[in-house]
């Protein structure tokens, strides 16, 4: 077999599996009952999801006059939480689509997960501005209909609406990606339930038979999806951003915003998916499918975006003296030295600061290290996201209206609200739907290993002669069998 | 109406690929290859034609652009033309972006809708009937006609156990 194997390259699937086990381990949380600890999990987030249900009815009930918001500082939390909830979305698009453009194979073991961790970011991102609406009950006024009103059009040059646009094609096309994912997946759990759970995964799963005129089909339409949602994934924040850059509030009105957010976004993103990886790594207990090398490649993500964040960070304080407008300067300044200097510091030191502690393999290789360290990296982007928002409205152009803004335990409990919303999703999914692609990981199962046995044209090892039966065969391709195997610790070919 | 098909089953890809190539090689007709996972170069091997959907995105999305174009310029400029901080009414840069938003939806949703029809996957209670067992797990199946003019038992069981065949058979299956 004409395979050639470069020692630079390592195994994706780090232990010797058959195709089998892999769909043993990858469906086994799906069929066994689930652990105390997922129910711990679920308890805990189903409860920040009924404290937010109770603070979205509270508000809606009474008014917006329950948040601490007031007549200068009129954003600050419903939008930070938006922007910071879309830019978590984008790790997942950018693992789904632009690494399978740039045909990187480390992605088939977490693509799934945080390809559904980018569609429950997005449902809690397009919450807050339907809350802060006010009245969310005319949420429908904000898409171009004919309507009895004139016809009453929207305002088609507003970023608002552009967002209304952005989000919403984000996620449907994200949804529409993520199930055409999941559909040959779903086949190979149709096939091995039995009773209401076959009857359901039947009907989930198209029909599919894994025939290869619908597989080459099938991948040519994944193809294309990826490249469509390659640009979709930077011109939504691009065009979040845009609601701030196209205004003419100091601190705001600035061209780099849109690459600024979309690096931002993806840094905090990354940050996300390692918050969620390394937990559900454990639990499911998938190790040697989401490998340290993963975490690894991922964290090399963050030190790249974390360096274009803190480059943006620069070059705003750089214009803001260079340009020599008054405005922007004091802008800047009193973020920096303000009343809210803390949260500019908070920002700086969790954005830029503590991720460079990456450049150290020994951290980047550290599951408990990188764990802490994203959820730094989180707080630091929620930070990022308040502190543009609100610094730059709360001293506007007259000291006369110089006002603080502090959230009130509504604002906050929403908040908490769409964290619970969040992980019950999250954890739902990994309990009932294959939260690892099995497909795509057999596909890279031989990758980088050898196969066959000397010059043999036979490349089949352990099963020969077997009859195509259904009887289990738990024994076969025992682990720890040798295998030419390049020590990881070489460096392998570097991630983006 | 169930077909009588020959079946050799395989349980490694690269084993499958050769025998796939060697049956079409010698002019077997080859019904299917059934996979657990995309098989890269199983076109090429079956001989299979490039995939027309990419045209069929191409002509979605320009139908989505048209759209978004149309959308905006006739509600902005021709329905209620509306000063708005003193724009043009037709503000063709400030409609760029939803132009592009209506583009990616409408290529990705009439492609998926193309795909699911062209391949017939539709929801559905019961499982397939032409399923053949174990080809979502862990077994590849090269499926021929011996109802083809050019069948070749004996060729075909050759190919087959020289590329590392599990097993063949005969099986029934709904077509």
């Amino acid at each position: 077999m004409a395979e050639h194997l470069s020692s630079l390259r390592q195994p994706l699937v780090t232990e010797e599996r058959s195709l089998h086990q892999i769909t043993n381990e990858i469906c086994a949380p799906m069929e066994r009952r689930p652990t105390p600890l997922w129910w711990a999990g679920l308890a805990l987030a189903v409860s920040a999801l009924v404290l937010g249900i109770y603070c979205v009815t509270y508000q809606i009930k009474t008014g917006v006059g329950v948040w601490g918001l007031n007549k200068t500082v009129g954003w600050a939390f419903d939008i930070t939480n938006f922007v910071f909830w879309v830019g978590i979305g984008h790790a997942g698009t950018l693992i789904s689509a632009i690494l399978f453009l740039f045909r990187q194979k480390w992605r088939t073991s977490i693509n799934r997960a945080a390809e559904a961790m980018t569609l429950f970011a997005v449902m809690c991102a397009a919450l807050f501005p339907i809350i802060h609406m006010g009245r969310p009950w005319l949420g429908f006024w904000m898409l171009p209909y004919p309507n009895s009103r004139g016809t009453l059009w929207v305002n088609f040059r507003s970023p608002l609406l552009w967002d209304v646009f952005a989000i919403s094609t984000y996620f449907i096309v994200s949804a529409v990606f993520w199930y055409i994912g999941l559909i040959p997946d779903l086949a190979t759990v149709r096939d091995r339930s039995k009773g209401l759970g076959k009857k359901i995964f039947s009907l989930m799963s198209f029909g599919w038979t894994g025939s290869s005129r619908t597989w080459s089909r099938y991948e040519s339409v994944y193809g294309l999806l990826a490249g469509l949602a390659t640009p979709l994934v930077v011109s939504v924040h691009t065009i979040v951003s845009m609601d701030f850059a196209t205004s003419v509030i100091p601190g705001w009105h600035a061209t780099i915003f849109p690459p600024y957010f979309v690096a931002g976004a993806v840094f905090s993103g990354f940050a996300m998916v390692l918050t969620l990886m390394i937990v559900a790594r454990k639990v499911l207990n998938i190790q040697h499918l989401i490998t340290i090398r993963h975490l690894e490649n991922m964290t090399k993500v963050i030190l790249v975006t974390g360096g274009i964040v803190g480059l943006a960070y620069s070059t705003e304080l750089f214009v803001a003296w260079y340009s020599g407008n008054l405005y922007e300067r004091f802008a800047f300044r009193n973020r920096a030295f303000g009343p809210y200097s803390w949260a500019y510091w908070t920002m700086v030191a969790c954005n830029v600061g503590f991720p460079q502690l990456f450049w150290f393999k020994k951290i980047r290789t550290t599951p408990a290290l990188i764990f802490i360290l994203s959820i730094i990296i989180n707080i630091g982007m929620w930070f990022e996201r308040f502190v543009i928002i609100v610094t730059s409205l709360h001293r506007d152009f007259l000291p006369s209206s110089w006002a603080m803004y502090k959230p009130t335990f509504i604002e906050v409990g929403t908040f908490i609200g769409t964290f619970g919303l969040f992980f019950t999703l999250f954890l739902l999914f990994a309990k009932f739907l294959p939260a690892v692609s099995i497909g795509e990981v057999k596909s890279v199962n031989s990758f980088a290993r050898h196969r066959g046995h000397g010059g043999s044209s036979h490349s089949t090892g352990h099963a020969e002669g077997e009859e195509p039966s259904h009887e289990e065969e738990e024994g076969e391709g025992q682990p720890g069998y040798a295998t030419a195997r390049v020590k990881a610790g070489a460096e392998g070919e570097v991630a983006v | 109406m169930s077909a009588r098909v020959f079946v050799g089953w395989f349980d490694d890809e690269h084993a499958l690929l050769r025998a796939t190539t060697a049956a079409r090689e010698d002019g077997l007709a080859i019904v299917d290859v059934f996979t657990p996972f995309a098989v890269h170069g199983i076109d090429e091997a079956m001989g299979l034609r490039r995939s027309r959907l990419p045209i069929i995105c191409f002509c979605a999305g320009a139908t989505g652009l048209a759209f978004g174009i149309f959308l905006q310029v006739y509600a902005s400029a021709v329905s209620w033309p509306l000063n708005v901080g003193g724009k043009p009414f037709n503000s063709m840069p400030a409609f760029l972006p939803v132009i592009f938003e209506l583009t990616v939806l409408c290529a990705a949703l009439i492609t998926v809708a193309a795909l699911l029809i062209r391949t017939r996957l539709f929801p559905r209670i019961r499982a397939p009937k032409n399923l053949l067992a174990r080809v979502t797990d862990d077994r590849f199946a090269l499926v021929l006609s011996p109802a083809s003019d050019t069948w070749n038992e004996k060729k075909a069981v050759a190919i087959c156990d020289r590329e590392g065949a599990l097993s063949t058979t005969y099986e029934e299956v709904e077509s």
